[in-house]
């Protein structure tokens, strides 16, 4: 490392959010309740803010500020990834929230969550990320349990309980690197873990993973995911499925990298294992849902089995990287595409999608380019993710892993056509009118998906 | 050139779709006037072609992995990509008087057109991907959406088995990629440096993954399953799309990337695949003769037709053989496909003429149509006596080369396999006259009655494909002469 940087204007995205926040916070205190519109577009042009300056200074060198906070792809990708799927968000939620007492505070804190998940992927030293953990987290327990009614109240408290006991086992394994090397920093301390006691080093990345396993929604740390999902307002369920997947499997990927590599602990067969196991469970387990959301929720957590594998490769592929962030920009824009249409419609049984291709044939073409776009259907973009994580696990030596992952893809059809084939049955459902502003996001988010997809190699190219 | 007879279609689906109230008879006519101006691009470059890979174009997709879009056409694509425009035409045709959601139903063919024409054309793996597997995605909703008994479960069935299918061959892809040097997925350059020269191994499991993933599309049995009940419940034109061109889809793959690609792998497993395509031919006969229902009996035939043609790529690795028998057996193999398209193409719009009168293809309800309807019993006769291989007729020039090669290589073995699959065309030629005498000969059935002769829209959209093969039949050679020369290049760079 040459000279330590202390420049701020590094952290201008981040900054961005910080200060639109509290501004946010501040206008939402002093403005009336049906005003309270404008702190939408204060936290809107926060996100905008933060984009438009990660574009400007994405091209630098990398480095790190503050020698506790890495300034490269990974960590740009995130930026751009969170602050796009969150004004995403917000404009989501906006429909939903206006008019609430305390419509101020949504987007607050979805703001100020998503700054916690961008500091996770950047994090270079374990404080930091344990910081960024309850930042990204403590925001998104009151979100899930906004409505205070009783299934909010229930997601909000199983998301709250989950997620405070695998914080602490997180703890309990960046204490224990610390004793193993007496440093926090990510790159001194994977120099010295090399000579520590495997088994120690062992016990503290199972440890670590816990925590990161909660933000993802991976097996085991998965049981929060259904019920929130169905019982948080949809928006919020939106965020939390998509965003904070974003920030910890790129912050996963850091540690893997930086940290875990030089270790002999078999981490890379033990995610391996894990990412198998997530994938498996959230497919069967999404079989037979009829309910929408619930649906959805079982499709993230196999999702995140898929994105678990760029990972159990991470250092023996030069895919893996690419993989990974192609996978979590796809996946981001398709999950959001996907719950737009549920929160355009207003519906969570499967059977009020039937007949949907008569009365709103574009809202259902949306429908089917998310749903089919989750299987990984060419050309869209999580299909280029998934080839690409194939391509990375058999290059680095996880063949099986491909495979297993196909067997899955193949299995979660099923579940995908289970919601398109009754929207295209001739027998009309009930009618609904589609919340203008959501249905907008979800022609959006398909296009952009599709969009994405064909020009991946652009994308790719830049990153 | 090629881009534009491609995407021709899909911007006229798109076109469909956006603009607002169209009839439903002008919806025809765009469909009907692409679909025709599609055909005559495809033969203007069909006079304009001279020879290896032509009408190259060449963009950049996914450079950091070595993908483009890379399309040209040869002279095994350019039969193939004009039987696909010529039958999606006739689709078009024969559904003049179709009145369900016409919209979205032509601008689903449209855009499977669009598929088809871009997987024959693709000269880059990935790509071909794209399109084989939105050839499943537009299939699925064609029989999901129009089909009539059980089509969702047909759907789904035929979804998910192609679907695995194609990720298997995604999964091959994948390692011919990782085992080029350095990583591409043109397939020019892979055919010109075929990846695992020195990994027999990594070679054989990657032809698995592409072999499985193409004998599912083929289909060869034992990964035929999906196939009777999707072809007994789609529409017409859907059955007659997915027989004469997704079905080709496999086959063209097995000649254009699993042969050349991996070309000792295939001569080490030549004989897997000889087994595999005597045992469909067997197999799809034998299962057909016992049919009562008349659409799923054409769907066995078709598993038997195809076998022949696996059964030919087979024989034309072995290396042992006599080259210029194997350069027949391809040159048959090909024929085959496009004759083979042709024919169940007009067999299963046939069969969509029982439908639309009786609603039934139960063989036992019907008997003595010629009386009602000449016309279609005419037609029917003429279709059926192609498919098993009457001579001057395209099924006899196909399989008498592909027979004539395969026993021509002089290995023993193959001898056996090419005697007992000429068993397949007695079997097949057993099951026709049998469908012809109970259904269209002998006291009227049942349903005789509501069997009306064929319209003129039905009519212009079978007899062309039928005039065709007759005259390939009888005079093949402005076809062979086409496809000689690819022949002969799989062959010597199979031998490699």
């Amino acid at each position: 490392m040459k000279g330590m940087n202390q420049n701020p204007l590094d952290l201008l995205p981040e900054l961005f959010l910080l200060v639109g926040a509290v501004l946010g916070l501040m206008a939402g205190l002093f403005t009336p309740r049906y005003r309270q519109r404008i702190v939408a577009w204060i936290c809107g042009a926060a996100l905008t803010g933060a984009l438009i300056a990660t574009l400007t200074i994405a091209f630098r060198p990398a480095g790190t500020v503050f020698d506790a906070y890495a300034l490269d792809p990974l960590t740009n990708v995130t930026r751009i990834v969170v602050s796009a799927a969150t004004l995403v968000v917000v404009i989501l939620a906006a429909g939903w929230a206006r008019g609430n007492r305390r419509e101020a505070e949504v987007y607050v804190l979805l703001l100020l969550s998503a700054l916690g998940v961008i500091i996770l992927a950047g994090a270079d030293d374990l404080l930091v990320f344990v910081a960024a953990y309850l930042l990204a987290s403590i925001p998104a327990y009151a979100l899930a349990g906004f409505a205070k009614d009783a299934p909010g109240t229930e997601a909000a408290l199983k998301y709250y309980l989950m997620g405070a006991f695998l914080g602490v086992l997180m703890l309990a394994g960046v204490t224990l690197l610390y004793g193993l090397s007496g440093v926090t920093a990510y790159q001194p301390l994977g120099e010295r873990l090399t000579n520590a006691p495997v088994p120690a080093v062992a016990c503290a990345i199972v440890f670590l993973l816990a925590g990161v396993l909660f933000k993802a929604g991976g097996v085991p740390a998965h049981f929060w995911v259904p019920d929130v999902t169905e019982g948080a307002p949809p928006a919020v369920a939106a965020y939390v499925t998509t965003v904070p997947k974003v920030g910890a499997f790129l912050g996963l990927l850091r540690m893997a990298v930086e940290v875990f590599q030089g270790s002999a602990a078999g981490w890379h067969l033990l995610i391996a294992i894990v990412a198998t196991t997530t994938m498996t469970l959230g497919n069967l387990a999404a079989f037979y849902q009829d309910n929408v959301r619930r649906l959805l929720a079982y499709s993230t957590i196999s999702q995140a089995g898929y994105l678990l594998i760029p990972i159990a490769v991470a250092g023996r592929s030069d895919l893996a990287q690419p993989a990974l962030l192609f996978y979590l920009a796809a996946y981001a824009v398709t999950n959001l595409g996907a719950f737009a249409v549920v929160i355009a419609l207003g519906r969570d049984s499967l059977a009020d999608y039937a007949g949907l291709g008569r009365r709103s044939p574009w809202l259902a073409l949306a429908l089917v380019i998310c749903l089919l776009g989750l299987v990984g259907t060419p050309p869209t973009a999580v299909f280029v993710g998934k080839f690409l994580v194939f391509a990375a696990a058999w290059d680095g030596g996880y063949a099986w892993l491909a495979v297993v992952a196909v067997v899955n893809t193949v299995a979660s059809v099923f579940y995908y056509l289970r919601w398109i084939l009754p929207a295209f049955r001739a027998d009309q459902g009930p009618g609904y009118e589609p919340s203008a502003a959501a249905k907008r996001v979800a022609y959006l988010t398909a296009w952009a998906s599709l969009a994405l997809g064909v020009g991946s190699g652009l994308v790719l190219a830049l990153g | 050139m090629p881009s534009l007879a491609i995407f021709l279609p899909l911007m006229a689906a798109a076109g469909l779709l956006l603009i607002p109230r169209l009839g439903r008879r002008m919806i025809l006519r765009i469909w009907i006037a692409t679909a025709a101006a599609d055909l005559i691009l495809i033969a203007i470059m069909w006079l304009g072609y001279h020879g290896g890979i032509g009408y190259q174009t060449r963009l950049r997709w996914i450079p950091s992995v070595g993908a483009g879009y890379h399309v040209g056409i040869d002279g095994m694509s350019l039969p193939l990509m004009a039987l696909t425009a010529l039958l999606f035409l006739l689709c078009a045709v024969y559904s003049l008087r179709e009145t369900e959601r016409v919209r979205a139903y032509a601008a689903l063919f449209l855009f499977l057109e669009t598929v088809s024409l871009g997987l024959f054309a693709a000269q880059d793996l990935l790509l071909f991907f794209v399109f084989f597997d939105l050839s499943i995605v537009g299939m699925y909703f064609v029989i999901a959406g129009w089909g009539h008994g059980d089509p969702a479960r047909s759907a789904l069935k035929f979804f998910l088995y192609t679907f695995l299918g194609s990720l298997a061959l995604l999964l091959g892809f994948i390692g011919l990629y990782l085992g080029s040097e350095p990583h591409t997925f043109d397939m020019v350059e892979l055919t010109r440096h075929p990846a695992f020269a020195n990994a027999p191994g990594a070679a054989g499991l990657v032809l698995l993954a592409i072999g499985v993933g193409l004998a599912v599309k083929t289909p060869t049995v034992p990964f035929h399953t999906w196939l009777p009940p999707a072809h007994t419940d789609a529409p017409a034109t859907g059955s007659a799309i997915l027989a004469g061109i997704l079905l080709k889809m496999g086959a063209y793959g097995f000649a254009r990337i699993a042969m050349p690609m991996l070309p000792s792998a295939w001569q080490r497993y030549a004989w897997i695949v000889i087994v595999i395509g005597v045992v469909s031919v067997l197999y799809g006969a034998l299962v057909a003769l016992a049919q009562e229902n008349i659409k799923r009996l054409i769907a066995y035939t078709s598993v038997n037709h195809m076998g022949y043609i696996v059964l030919a790529l087979g024989a034309a690795g072995l290396a042992t053989g006599n080259p210029q028998a194997r350069e027949l057996a391809v040159t048959g193999a090909v024929t085959q496909m496009v004759s083979h398209g042709l024919i169940t193409g007009a067999l299963f719009l046939l069969t969509g003429v029982l439908w639309d009168r009786a609603h039934s293809y139960d063989l036992n309800r019907f008997g003595g149509i010629a009386a009602n309807a000449p016309t279609f019993t005419g037609l029917t006769a003429v279709a059926a006596f192609a498919s098993l291989g009457l001579p001057s007729l395209s099924g006899f020039i196909a399989e008498f080369q592909i027979f004539a090669g395969v026993i021509g290589t002089g290995v023993p073995g193959a001898v056996v396999a090419g005697a007992l699959s000429v068993l397949g065309i007695l079997i097949t030629a057993a099951l026709f006259l049998r469908v012809l005498q109970k259904a269209f000969l002998g006291p009227p059935g049942e349903l005789t009655a509501k069997v009306s002769d064929v319209r003129p829209a039905e009519l212009a959209a079978v007899a062309p494909l039928l005039a065709l093969s007759l005259a390939i039949g009888i005079a093949p050679r402005w076809l062979l002469s086409l496809i000689e020369p690819v022949s002969a290049a799989i062959v010597s760079l199979v031998s490699r």
